[in-house]
Order: structure tokens, then C-alpha cells, then sequence
């Protein structure tokens, strides 16, 4: 499509509007399914993001941290902790362990004990933060030279058991993608009816628009920007109630987990602004089909 | 300007036209008669290529109307202005806008051609209902809209069908009065009618030539009227 087609298409052409009488129904029904379709592909989509970042997160931990605990009596902490930590250097994929410090043990414990807790006193574990290297190392092999060398270490990969929620995550990601795509689809299969539907109404408009000289292109035209720019406003009106929607939602919080952290995040929110220009190009793609198949089949 | 050459045509149930042939050429009026149903409205829309003849040959501005894309078509139409015998108007614009609508579909400017609109409004006498809708005009006035509507993109032939078919006898003389001033103009006539009379009447104005079909064929009436 040359400019100036294009710019006529946005801009319009006041005369070339008024040639298609107005029709109420096909424009309500349009304008209806572009907002609907808006408003669920807005939360198709802040589904998507969501479960996005949650794989992305538990992933990163997962391959971060495990512990190693070391249940010693406390004359034998410190040459086991030593032992461990040779070990664990020795061990191939492992990229760092480091022994935590009384501080920041007691900094884990605070939430329980309160702050005002003294380590010294208590048989307290002592811990081994592990961070593993890419590829890891293997945790049936370290443990069982642990066993052997040091009786009082246990091998805690605890963030392991989040392996088949982070596929979880990732599959309702896609699932996600997968909705938009159908709502897509599903908007445009619509579209083309209702575009029939108004096509087929005003076949004697466009019988006597031929007959006066017009071209299949000027007559599809007029479809066609109609069709679009209500497939935009409506898509406008559904996505704004939407993200009015996702907005109100409660904000991302720990204790909430994955419910509440559907929404929006920094420049997320600028996503759904790209749904009504694509729902207008769905519904251009969807009425320049029909249009000129049907005017096609008029010979 | 247009050419039949043996030219049939069938809808379906049996020839209706057979080995028409015909030449109108540049400036001549041409009447075409014959009984109800005898296909010349069949026969106009040879010729401005709405239907395609069913044998022989139809050119157009010396092309073949066969061969002609829908594009190249609806260029044909805007060099031959037709009026219909049912007039065709858009009822929802009005009758001005109508008029229009040849420019506007040639992606014309409007407001340029404002004063040549409102020339031919006073020219077909409907000044006074230029923003009426069509269903509310009478039947001469709708057929001279039509015919206002058939000359504004000033073609080169006008082909009118049943022009005066629901007008009174004076209103008849002005449209054909019409049509003998667009002859004077240069533009080649062609007009179906059965009125005898109307015929009479433009043969004393014009040099016009009479067709009439029966039996399938077309036949050049003589001078006896
Ligand atoms: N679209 C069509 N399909 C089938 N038959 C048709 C069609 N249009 C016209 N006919 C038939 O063809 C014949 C000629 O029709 P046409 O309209 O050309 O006649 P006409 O000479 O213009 O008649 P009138 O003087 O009443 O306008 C008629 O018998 C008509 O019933
Ligand atoms: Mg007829």
C-alpha cells in the first residue's frame, strides 16, 4: 500500500465515509468483540508476564543456593566446617562455598529468636552456603564423600523440590502466549463475519457504487476503515478497563506467592498499550480478506 | 463509440438476442424500441459492458468489453454515463450528493466541482430539492437526477434507459430536451423507449436513428413512424 493510500485509510475521506450508510448492528457487535477480546488478552498477557518472571526467579535460585549443615558438638564444628569446605572446594561444579559468620546465623535465626539471640551458647548448626557453577555438581556423589568424611554434614538443596514448578511456571507461560494467539484468531474470525455480515447488507450500495465507476479498491476501502478504527476504539475501551483491572489487583507480595504478583511490573505496563493497534491491524487483515473475496465473487 | 457485432445473448432460458449487430458512432442519437421484454434493457447492458454477450463481440471505446478487469471496467463506466431505467440512487444521501456520487467515487474534489453541481441542478431544474432523499422525490424527478447524475463526469456517451418511463408528457419533452442539447454537445445518444410520440418529437430536433427489436433481431426502422 503506497503513503497516501495509507494516510487517506487513517486520515479518511469525509465524503467517501458517508457512500456506506451507517450500521448499528455490525458496528455494536464489532466494537463489542474488540473490546472483549482486548480485555482478555490483557490478562492473557499479564498472566504470561507473571509466570514468566516466576520461572525466571525460581530458576535463578535454584541455581544459586543449596546449604550444608554441619551437626557437630562444638568441639568438632570448626575441623568439620574446615573438612567440609576442603571438600566442597575439590568438588567440580561448585563455584564458591563460604561458612557463614555468627552474625549473619544469628541474622537468619532473628525472625524467630529475636535479635537479641547469643549463638555462642546453643549447639546452632553451623552453615556452608553453596553456589553452584553451571553445570552443577552432583549431589548423590557429594553427599556420599561427605558421609564418609564428614559425619556431621547434611547436604540441604532445598530450593530442588521448585524444579517442577519452575516447568509449571514456564508452561503456563505459554499457555499465555497460546491465549493471545487464539483471542487473536478468534477476533479475527469474528471480524470477518461481521464484515461479511455488512458487506452482504449493502450489496445494492455496492452495485450502484460500481455502476457510477468505482473501484472494488475505493469500495473496500470504506469497509475497511470502518471496520478497523472500531476494532480500535473497542480494543482501546477493553484494554483500558483491563489493565483498570489488573491494576486494582493486590500488589506482589512474599506471602502472596503467585496470586498476587499478576499484574504489570516497570515497563510491562507499556505492553498492553500494543493490543489495540494490533486488534486494528487484525481487523484491517480480517476485512481486506473478506472484502475482496466478496467483490471478487461479484463479476 | 460502441460496436456490437454479432452479438447473442441468453440468461439462461433460450436466446433472447441473436446476431445483433450494431455501430454507434461518435455524436449520433440513436432511439432503440421494441415490445416489453423484447431484452432492451439487456441490450443497453451489452453495452455498457454489465453483461457479457453470450456469442460475438461488444467493444467499448475501442476496447473489448471481455477483456476488460473489474479496474478497467469501472474506468469504462465513468466514460459512459448511463441512466437506468430504475435509476439506482443511494437513498441515503441526498439527491445532490447522489449526483455527486460519480466524482466522488473518482476520488474527485468536491468543492472544486461545487459550482459545475450547482449549473447542472438548475440545468435538470432540481435546484430546489438538492438535499431531499431520493425516495421523497417523484418519479420525473428522480429520473432527471439520474440523468444529472449520468452527464456529471462528462462522458462521451450517455445511454438512457426508459428516460421518460413515469413522466407526464411535458416532463418528457424536457428530458428530452436534455438529451437533444447533450446530442448538440457532441455526446453520442442512445435511448430506449417505447413512446412513439417522444420519438417523433426528437426527430424533428435531431437527426435521430430508430432500432427495434423483435423476433431476437435488431431491425433499423425505417422513416415510416
Ligand atoms: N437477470 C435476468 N435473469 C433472467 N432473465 C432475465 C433477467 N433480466 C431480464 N430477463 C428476461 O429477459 C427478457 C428481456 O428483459 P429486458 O429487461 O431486456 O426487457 P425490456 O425490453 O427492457 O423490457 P421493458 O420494456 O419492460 O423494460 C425478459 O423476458 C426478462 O424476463
Ligand atoms: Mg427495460
Amino acid at each position: 500500500m503506497s503513503e497516501g493510500r495509507l494516510r487517506k485509510l487513517i486520515m479518511g475521506d469525509a465524503q467517501a465515509d458517508r457512500v456506506v450508510p451507517p450500521s448499528g448492528f455490525t458496528a455494536q457487535l464489532t466494537l463489542f468483540v474488540a473490546g472483549a477480546m482486548a480485555f482478555l488478552a490483557v490478562f492473557a498477557l499479564a498472566l504470561s508476564l507473571a509466570s514468566g518472571r516466576l520461572a525466571t526467579r525460581w530458576a535463578d535460585e535454584l541455581a544459586r543456593a543449596a546449604t550444608l549443615r554441619i551437626n557437630a558438638p562444638a568441639e568438632q564444628r570448626l575441623a568439620q566446617t574446615e573438612a567440609a569446605l576442603t571438600i566442597l572446594q575439590q568438588t567440580p561444579g561448585v563455584a564458591s562455598a563460604r561458612a557463614l559468620s555468627d552474625a549473619e546465623q544469628a541474622a537468619l535465626l532473628a525472625p524467630w529468636f529475636g535479635s537479641s539471640l547469643v549463638l555462642d551458647g546453643l549447639p546452632v548448626p553451623q552453615l556452608i552456603e553453596v553456589i553452584e557453577d553451571d553445570p552443577g555438581y552432583d549431589g548423590t556423589g557429594l553427599r556420599l564423600r561427605l558421609q564418609a568424611e564428614v559425619p556431621g554434614a547434611v547436604l540441604d538443596d532445598h530450593t530442588r523440590w521448585r524444579a517442577p514448578l519452575v516447568d509449571a511456571a514456564r508452561a503456563l507461560r505459554r499457555l499465555g502466549t497460546v491465549a493471545i494467539l487464539l483471542i487473536a484468531g478468534a477476533t479475527a474470525a469474528m471480524i470477518t463475519l461481521a464484515a461479511n455480515a455488512a458487506l452482504a447488507a449493502n450489496a445494492q450500495v455496492i452495485e450502484v457504487l460500481r455502476l457510477v465507476g468505482a473501484l472494488d479498491s475505493y469500495i473496500a476501502h470504506a469497509f475497511i476503515r470502518r471496520f478497523t478504527l472500531r476494532a480500535l476504539g473497542g480494543a482501546a475501551a477493553g484494554m483500558a478497563l483491563g489493565m483498570i483491572g489488573v491494576w486494582l489487583m493486590p500488589a506482589a507480595s512474599n506471602e502472596g506467592g503467585f496470586l498476587t504478583g499478576l499484574g504489570f511490573q516497570g515497563w510491562t505496563w507499556g505492553l498492553p498499550l500494543l493490543i489495540p493497534p494490533l486488534g486494528a491491524l487484525v481487523a484491517f487483515v480480517a476485512t481486506s480478506r473478506a472484502a475482496k473475496k466478496r467483490l471478487g465473487d461479484l463479476a | 463509440m460502441i460496436e456490437l457485432e454479432n452479438v447473442g445473448y441468453n440468461y439462461g432460458g433460450g436466446e433472447l438476442l441473436s446476431d445483433v449487430s450494431v455501430k454507434l458512432a461518435p455524436g449520433s442519437f440513436h432511439f432503440l424500441t421494441g415490445p416489453s421484454g423484447a431484452g432492451k434493457t439487456t441490450l443497453l447492458k451489452l453495452c455498457y459492458g454489465a453483461l457479457t454477450p453470450t456469442s460475438g463481440r461488444v467493444r467499448a471505446m475501442n476496447m473489448d468489453v471481455r477483456g476488460l478487469d473489474r479496474d478497467q471496467m469501472a474506468h469504462l463506466r465513468r466514460r459512459v454515463g448511463v441512466v437506468h431505467q430504475d435509476c439506482r440512487f443511494l437513498d441515503h444521501l441526498s439527491v445532490i450528493e447522489n449526483i455527486a456520487l460519480p466524482l466522488t467515487v473518482a476520488g474527485k474534489d468536491l468543492s472544486q466541482e461545487d459550482a459545475n453541481l450547482r449549473e447542472l441542478l438548475t440545468w435538470v431544474g432540481l435546484s430546489q430539492r438538492a438535499d431531499a432523499l431520493p425516495p421523497e422525490l417523484s418519479g420525473g424527478e428522480r429520473q432527471r437526477a439520474a440523468l444529472a447524475r449520468s452527464v456529471i463526469l462528462s462522458p462521451d456517451v450517455i445511454i438512457a434507459d426508459e428516460p421518460t418511463g413515469n413522466v407526464d408528457w411535458d416532463m418528457s419533452q424536457r428530458l428530452l430536451q436534455l438529451l437533444v442539447e447533450l446530442n448538440r454537445m457532441g455526446k453520442t445518444i442512445l435511448v430506449a423507449t417505447h413512446d412513439m410520440s417522444l420519438i417523433r418529437a426528437a426527430k424533428k430536433q435531431v437527426q435521430a436513428r430508430v432500432l427495434r427489436i423483435s423476433a431476437k433481431q435488431l431491425h433499423q426502422a425505417g422513416a415510416d413512424l
